[in-house]
């Protein structure tokens, strides 16, 4: 590679600093971070997305969705939601949600 | 995964049909009085693409919260149909979901939600990856001044660069956890995500950081990873991103048994 070689004093400067940096931040002591685990983490292993497995209509519901017809052209309705009709986008790259009207 | 006790060619008929909602009730599947087998395959049928729906959605909130739920269950059920679960484990599916957002026609107004879907695949690939310890500061002040050029770095299994050519990570920061939506400058960004203890965490990258940690996260050594970041951006505040990445839990330790000229 043809990189410029970085120098060995910059590089002990740049580690000294970062050294620095995090050492200004302060470590948390053993019972500050226990505290920040009771306060807004807990451990809890493998239940991410378990249960999905369940009657996913919900109760009460005849499960809706058991049509055979899929989702066609015209049928497709287009929420506005999040941060789409704010993105700032130039060009072609609208965030708008509009519907679209080819293929319908 | 299935036995090989004979069972696997009923399961392969019973399955068979489960994602084509027009293909006929297999042939060969019974109840015990005989009644209603078309119903009661049908609401099967609707409840794997449902929970499997479910399944993306959870994997993926961000999108559906810009896309509206409306538009993100109807593309997930086209995904789902083109890409069916090759593992039990639900936390694996979706894999190809931002690709598959990438070419989906209906979303082509939204360039940037493929890279926003990357972002949150890495999230929970992060989360689901192995403990390992993180790299003390300590270690690193340990080394002779003229070791540090050829220090090279082992990453922390949950340790993911995302590069994107849009303003994935405002987008997917503002959408993660439901927060404010503001307006959004037109611009690349890149991510890191890393995670510590239990906690994924997403951190905005400056400019020719990317190319620094990548080098890095692949081997390189200090020196070589430093160069890469600087010429990428002449800019770029190394001790900072230094400070940020261990902070952050990018590194698991520094690998001395390679880190020689």
């Amino acid at each position: 590679m043809s990189k410029a070689a970085i120098s060995t004093a910059l590089l002990a400067g740049v580690i000294t600093s970062a050294l620095s940096t995090l050492a200004a931040a302060g470590p948390l002591t053993k019972a500050e971070a226990d505290a920040a685990v009771a306060a807004h983490k807990e451990k809890c292993f493998g239940v991410a997305l378990k249960g999905q497995n369940d009657c996913a209509a919900g109760p009460g519901t005849t499960c809706q969705g058991t049509s055979t017809k899929d989702f066609q052209g015209n049928a497709w309705k287009f929420v506005q939601g999040g941060t789409c009709v704010s993105l700032q986008l130039p060009g072609d790259r609208k965030g708008s949600l509009k519907p679209l009207t080819r293929d319908m | 995964m299935l036995q090989n006790d004979g069972t696997a060619p009923i399961a392969a008929s019973f399955a068979g049909a489960l994602l084509r909602p027009n293909e006929p009730v297999p042939q060969d599947i019974t109840s015990h009085h005989g009644a209603g087998l078309i119903e009661r395959y049908n609401v099967y049928r609707n409840n794997v693409t449902v929970s499997l729906i479910n399944a993306v959605a959870s994997i993926y909130p961000a999108v559906q919260r810009i896309t509206g739920e409306d538009f993100f269950r109807a593309m997930a059920r086209f995904y789902i149909r083109a890409h069916p679960p090759r593992s039990p484990l639900l936390f694996a599916y979706g894999r190809e979901f931002p690709d598959f957002i990438e070419a989906y026609e209906y979303a082509s107004s939204m360039p940037w939600l493929a890279d926003v879907a990357r972002i949150e695949r890495a999230w929970l690939d992060a989360y689901h990856a192995a403990d390992a310890a993180h790299l003390a500061p300590d270690m690193l002040s340990e080394i002779a001044p003229e070791g540090l050029g050829a220090l090279r770095f082992r990453p922390h299994p949950a340790t993911r660069i995302l590069r994107s050519a849009y303003p994935a990570v405002t987008i997917f920061s503002m959408n993660h956890n439901g927060g404010e939506v503001s307006a959004v400058e037109d611009r690349p960004e890149d991510a890191l995500v890393t995670r510590r203890d239990d906690e994924v965490m997403v951190t905005h990258l400056d400019s020719g950081a990317a190319d620094f940690l990548q080098a890095l996260i692949a081997g390189e050594t200090l020196g070589t990873a430093a160069a890469l970041g600087l010429e990428a951006n002449p800019n770029l505040d190394l001790s900072r991103l230094i400070a940020v990445a261990l902070d952050a839990g990018a590194f698991s330790s520094l690998d001395m048994e390679t880190s020689h000229d």
